[in-house]
């Protein structure tokens, strides 16, 4: 869709760099962040001999499953050129009641499902505040992320809850064939998500409203609805990230996931995703996933002091932002 | 060039008029007042002139970086960083306070830091063409992980008496944050509403375009917005510090929530360039009296916080009412 709506550089060269310009757009940016993620792991593997272990390459790809999942819902979100600040505060809600419940009844059915259903209906809390009551959607997630601090630390107190059922604790720690299961789940979301934005109407149409709202209620689509749907999507997500962070810390406490937010954020335009709207895919969040836990992991190997972290997403976010203006320029203004 | 000038001026008095006559922060006045009225009857202490001193005192660092805070929303953008950047600047003051056992360098060295975020944050927005709420969402990892790496997670203490003074001194019987407080205001109102940068602060909100095309060099002013807002976090980690007689690694993350509640609840709309700071100035006494009351009647802080989140999202969606009806 969005390649169809830009036309792709003038032919002037010949060779590979003709080739390469009559590659559409968006394979042009997924085959850049391919080589940057190559790259990555090169300098990885001969920085650090800990790297290329099969115990610390699922290990990074647990971890970025995990990214993954709560940024997929994110893509959506960016992609109507909207934002979601309330992940992480979604995640530590769902997750600190989905831990009680379990706790409570020992049905690890009710707990996962009212994870996932406070998840949703966080994300459909925002989507009406964003078309209903009309509040920017930087500014309505914002206040949705204090809101839910708040409740989160009022339904825990400040208490920790810990040690859950084995068969729950599979869903973020355990091993199918060998491989994490976070890790399948993260194939099957991404095919879902790549299916759902590619292949249907109403992917397509989330495209459309990013790209021009006008255009798109003219044409039709109902842009209201449209745009709740990917705020729901969003919640729900974090609702399911909720219940893999829980099983794999194996314990809640208030504020379990609030440092998730930046990140996926990160991942999701390092991925190539235009804070702008219509411009991004899927694949391109997933890579963007997999460069922010490289780098973090090999942060970890090198033993940088954790601190920097947050110091070192800050200026990706900022990075890779500003670099998808430079690649846009031309087209936009 | 002076013609336009003129104009731009005129537009900005129109504005106001405007903004004063549509009543944009009644709502701050009125939640100031129903909440006075909650507060003294539910508690017997809330309403004594010990307490009421008590908030406004309280009230000064929110309303330090609240005022920039108001500037940079009326040019349609947002800093999310301010309370990151209070922190680390709190984290400076207090190491070099220590260091040199007085106030000045320590003050000097925290407005420096202040300003080259407010630096960054304003290039990022003004030239790099970074939404703001994501350029300021970067630099607010960046300045919590620089006041954890600065201090190591631990708290900066032994802050010297002379730094101390800044919260706890009285100037003709009046404590010193109050006369900060007052100061800065009136420096504030001073400058948006009867300066040449305060006409252009409305014009970079309400109309950009016109401002560029009547050779306005656009940029340094929307950069300086951003920059007064770093330099005041830095003038407002003084009253912190000496308030909290430390220097602490998360001393105010989260305060950027507390100044955007008070400024939206202040009647500044955040897609229409148009605010003023007296509405900022209710916004903030109310958020103070919100955050008094609620301590006394035993809530914790983490769920007021909730408390002014719906505050918030209530003021917004009167104001979005209210721009639906004009």
């Amino acid at each position: 869709m969005s390649d169809s709506l830009r036309p792709s550089a003038i032919n002037s060269q010949q060779g590979p760099a003709a080739l390469w310009g009559a590659l559409p757009d968006s394979m042009q940016s997924v085959a850049l962040r391919l080589a940057a993620l190559a790259i990555l792991c090169l300098l990885l593997s001969l920085a650090s001999e800990a790297f290329f272990t099969t115990s610390n390459i699922l290990n990074v790809l647990r971890q970025a499953a995990l990214l993954f999942l709560l940024a997929s819902g994110l893509t959506l979100v960016i992609l109507t050129a909207g934002l979601d600040l309330s992940v992480g505060a979604n995640v530590a809600l769902s997750a600190c009641l989905a831990a009680t419940l379990i706790k409570g009844t020992g049905s690890i059915a009710i707990g996962v499902v009212a994870g996932l259903s406070s998840g949703l209906l966080i994300g459909i809390a925002n989507g009406l505040l964003i078309t209903w009551v009309r509040i920017p959607p930087f500014i309505a997630t914002y206040g949705m992320l204090w809101i839910l601090h708040g409740i989160t630390y009022w339904f825990m107190k400040g208490e920790t809850i810990h040690g859950f059922p084995p068969a729950f604790r599979a869903i973020g720690s355990g091993y199918w064939l060998g491989i994490p299961v976070p890790v399948y789940l993260m194939g099957v979301f991404l095919l879902i998500g790549l299916v759902f934005a590619q292949r249907t109407r109403w992917g397509q149409e989330i495209y459309a409203v990013g790209a021009n709202p006008e255009a798109a209620r003219l044409s039709g689509v109902p842009v209201k609805s449209r745009l709740v749907l990917v705020y729901a999507v969003s919640g729900a997500m974090a609702g399911l990230a909720s219940l893999i962070f829980l099983a794999r810390l194996n314990s809640a406490e208030g504020d379990i996931g609030e440092s998730l937010t930046l990140p996926a954020i990160a991942a999701v335009l390092i991925g190539g995703t235009s804070l702008f709207g219509g411009v991004g895919s899927m694949l391109g969040t997933l890579i963007g996933a997999l460069i922010l836990t490289l780098v973090l992991n090999g942060m970890n190997l090198l033993a940088i002091n954790a601190n920097w972290q947050p110091v070192v997403t800050g200026v990706i976010v900022v990075l890779a932002v500003f670099f998808d203006n430079l690649t846009r320029k031309g087209d936009k203004r | 060039m002076a013609e336009p000038l003129l104009n731009l001026s005129a537009g900005a008095d129109t504005w106001l008029r405007r903004v004063r006559t549509s009543g944009s922060s009644s709502g701050a006045l009125m939640t100031l007042i129903g909440l006075c009225v909650v507060f003294s009857w539910i508690t017997d202490t809330f309403l004594t002139s010990a307490n009421l001193v008590n908030i406004a005192t309280q009230s000064t660092v929110l309303l330090l970086i609240a005022l920039p805070m108001t500037l940079i929303i009326m040019t349609e953008g947002l800093d999310l960083s301010i309370g990151a950047v209070l922190t680390v600047t709190n984290v400076v003051l207090a190491m070099v306070a220590v260091q040199t056992g007085g106030v000045w360098w320590a003050l000097l060295a925290a407005l420096s830091v202040g300003a080259v975020f407010g630096l960054v944050n304003g290039s990022l927005v003004a030239r790099l063409g970074i939404p703001p709420f994501v350029a300021t969402l970067g630099t607010l990892g960046v300045a919590q992980g620089l006041a954890l790496v600065l201090t190591d997670g631990q708290s900066v203490v032994g802050i010297p008496e002379s730094v101390q003074y800044f919260y706890s001194g009285t100037l003709a019987g009046v404590p010193l944050p109050l006369w900060i407080a007052a100061l800065t205001y009136l420096v504030f109102h001073g400058v948006l509403y009867h300066t040449r940068f305060g006409a252009y602060i409305f014009a970079l909100g309400g109309n950009r375009e016109a401002l560029s095309l009547a050779g306005v060099r656009t940029q340094v002013y929307w950069i300086a917005v951003y920059i007064v807002g770093g330099v005041m976090a830095g003038l407002a980690a003084l009253v912190l510090t000496a308030r909290i007689s430390s220097g602490h690694p998360t001393a105010a993350l989260g305060m950027e929530f507390d100044a955007i509640a008070a400024v939206a609840l202040g009647g500044t709309s955040f897609e229409k360039g148009k605010g003023w700071l007296l509405g900022t100035l209710l916004g903030v006494l109310a958020v103070g009296v919100m955050r008094n009351g609620l301590n006394q009647v035993g809530v914790n802080s983490a769920v007021q916080v909730s408390a002014i989140g719906f505050l918030v999202i209530f003021a917004l969606m009167i104001d979005a009412y209210r721009g639906r009806r004009a």
